[in-house]
């Protein structure tokens, strides 16, 4: 069977494994957002609270990925659980670093007139700086999905959800029929997921960062 | 300044205010006094680093005063909500400070939006004090601040500190990062403006000529902000307290106190006017007759455009071409420095232009001598 009549046959179920993979990589970069914001503008102020964030989120991302899943399964099993966490932790470091240099660029002349003018902390914070450190923030956040795109088909291993599923029955019977083409349909599929999530990131910078900042 | 409008600020009371840095032997600023009348500006002038800037933010607290007492308008400054506190006492600094996110009309509507003001009455506001600094509405409102040039940023920040009508403006340095004419420019509008507020102002600045122009009162301040001396301008050019005020008022006092007189002042000189649509050979024979070398050319709304010299007039075309530009005018309010500066730049003669930018006369460069000899004579009579 050619590779493009396999596709065909098989257009459903990539679909599905598409649509997972995509939803899987989506959360877990939001889940990641929400504390590494929290972590960063927690450590923005002090230089070694920056300093130990960023370490501590680096460290995570030189622990090779198969690894980090597999040490998870003692821990919490397999699928979904384990997934989420190991993605979930190497999405940290680039959001969390953007979002600590993002703080860190906003003019002190800024952030003194916000106080000055009657702002409260949690107004200046939420008005201001965030607003002014959005721009960084989505990047770091893009990053880390093209990052996790790739590691969300390891998770696979873990019985997670997602492409990697196609990768991985693919490779474990190579030199049968379709082994070639399984693993080239989920490849191409990631690449594929990826570029369009790329896309939205694209779409939803325009759509949300303020025009006198872009 | 002797102002037309009915006083709409409030006094300043600090009484032994201290700021004292944790680990830091000596006080950033110690004991600090001084009473600040409603309605008038207030100049904080000295070198950097002497605290002018430190005690001016424990006025709205965004540096909490050690010990001590400050009063605004009678109520206890420190025992108020901070944030409350700040809402209602406008705050305009250096580099304007406007938020790079927000449009101006939303950063002029902030603290109106703070203080929970109708959407209507906050668009209103915000409108009405564009045109207030000088700024029309319709153009700039949803413009974002890098779509300003400096001096628009700034008139925007003042519109901001201006927003909510309070009592009490603090200014620290607003005008300091733009060129010399703009920044002329921007204190001529101040004065205008306050003129019609009566806000009490503290305002610092470190550039003496500017305390001059725009205080009432000029407080001049040592190390510690300590007061070396508060007092009129007048007073403080004509009699320094001591070395360090005679130091910082620096040379040439005389010269200094043409930033105490101001262009309405002066004897106007009339120059020989022609509207742009003029026919060059009449104004030549108008120039000759009047035994001038300059004509200024004026716009359909009378604002003078440019210079031509008679010269020019006779190698045909038409007037809106000849000559060069005006770069420089004053206004009625301009002090006479402004005047003096504008007239190098001219070359002799500056025009005068009134509310709406449009001719009134001109000052030469003879005019501004005569005072010039006049002050320096009453100068030396001071020390015989």
């Amino acid at each position: 069977m050619s590779f493009a009549d396999y596709v065909a046959s098989r257009w459903q179920e990539l679909l599905v494994d598409a649509a997972q993979h995509a939803s899987a990589v989506i959360q877990c970069t939001l889940i990641a957002a929400v504390l590494g914001v929290a972590l960063g503008v927690a450590v923005h102020r002090s230089p070694a609270g920056s300093a130990v964030a960023t370490a501590l989120t680096s460290a995570v991302l030189t622990i090779p990925s198969f690894a980090l899943l597999g040490l998870l399964i003692p821990v919490l099993g397999l699928g979904v659980a384990p997934t989420v966490t190991a993605l979930v932790l190497y999405a940290l470091l680039p959001i969390v670093r953007n979002t600590i240099v993002g703080l860190a660029g906003v003019d002190p002349a800024v952030l003194d007139a916000a106080r000055g003018i009657g702002m409260s902390r949690a107004g200046v914070l939420t008005r201001v700086q965030l607003r002014l450190a959005w721009p960084a923030v989505l990047t770091g956040m893009r990053v880390s999905t093209q990052l996790l795109m790739g590691i969300a088909a390891i998770a696979a291993y873990v019985k997670g959800p997602g492409l990697g599923n196609v990768i991985f029955s693919g490779l474990s019977r190579v030199g049968s029929a379709n082994a070639i083409n399984l693993a080239l349909a989920g490849t191409i599929g990631v690449v594929i997921v990826a570029l369009v999530l790329d896309g939205a990131y694209v779409l939803l910078g325009r759509l949300t960062i303020s025009r006198g900042v872009a | 300044m002797t102002g037309e409008g009915t006083v709409s600020g409030v006094e300043i009371c600090l009484d032994q205010v201290t700021k004292r840095y944790p680990g830091s032997q000596v006080a950033a600023v110690d004991e600090f006094s001084m009473t600040i009348p409603a309605g008038q500006v207030v100049v904080f002038v000295g070198p950097s680093g002497c605290g002018k800037t430190t005690t001016m933010k424990m006025i709205n607290r965004l540096i909490e005063p050690s010990s001590g007492r400050i009063t605004i308008g009678g109520r206890d400054a420190l025992s108020l909500n901070p944030d409350k506190l700040r809402r209602g006492i406008g705050y305009a600094i250096q580099q304007a400070g406007l938020f790079p996110h927000m449009t101006v009309g939303e950063n002029i509507g902030l603290v109106p939006g703070l203080l929970g003001w109708q959407q209507q009455k906050v668009r209103a506001r915000v409108e009405e004090l564009l045109d207030l600094v000088g700024l029309d509405p319709a153009q700039f409102r949803n413009r974002f601040p890098r779509q300003l040039s400096g001096g628009q940023q700034q008139r925007v920040g003042v519109a901001r500190a201006l927003a909510a009508d309070p009592p009490v403006l603090l200014m620290d340095e607003p005008f300091g990062a733009v060129d010399p004419i703009t920044r002329g420019n921007l204190q001529d509008e101040l004065l205008r403006l306050q003129s019609e507020l009566r806000k009490t102002i503290v305002f610092v600045t470190h550039d003496f000529d500017e305390a001059v122009k725009l205080g009432d009162r000029i407080a001049v301040l040592g190390p510690r902000s300590s007061i070396l001396q508060y007092d009129t301008p007048e007073a403080v050019l004509a009699n320094p307290a001591d070395d360090t005020v005679a130091g910082f008022v620096g040379a040439g006092a005389s010269l200094k106190q043409l930033t105490l007189l101001r262009v309405k002042d002066v004897d106007l000189d009339e120059a020989v006017t022609a509207p742009t649509d003029e026919d060059p050979a009449a104004l030549h024979v108008r120039l000759t007759m009047q035994n001038s070398k300059y004509a200024l050319l004026l716009d359909a709304r009378r604002r003078p455009v440019r210079w031509v010299h008679v010269r020019e007039l006779v190698g045909g075309g038409a007037l809106s071409t000849l000559g060069r530009p005006v770069e420089a005018t004053v206004t009625q309010r301009s002090t006479l420095q402004d005047a003096l500066e504008a007239i190098l730049t001219e070359g002799g003669h500056v025009p005068v232009t009134g509310q709406h930018g449009e001719y009134l006369g001109v000052v030469r460069i003879d005019t501004v001598m005569d005072v010039i000899r006049t002050l320096r004579e009453e100068h030396e009579h001071d020390h015989d």
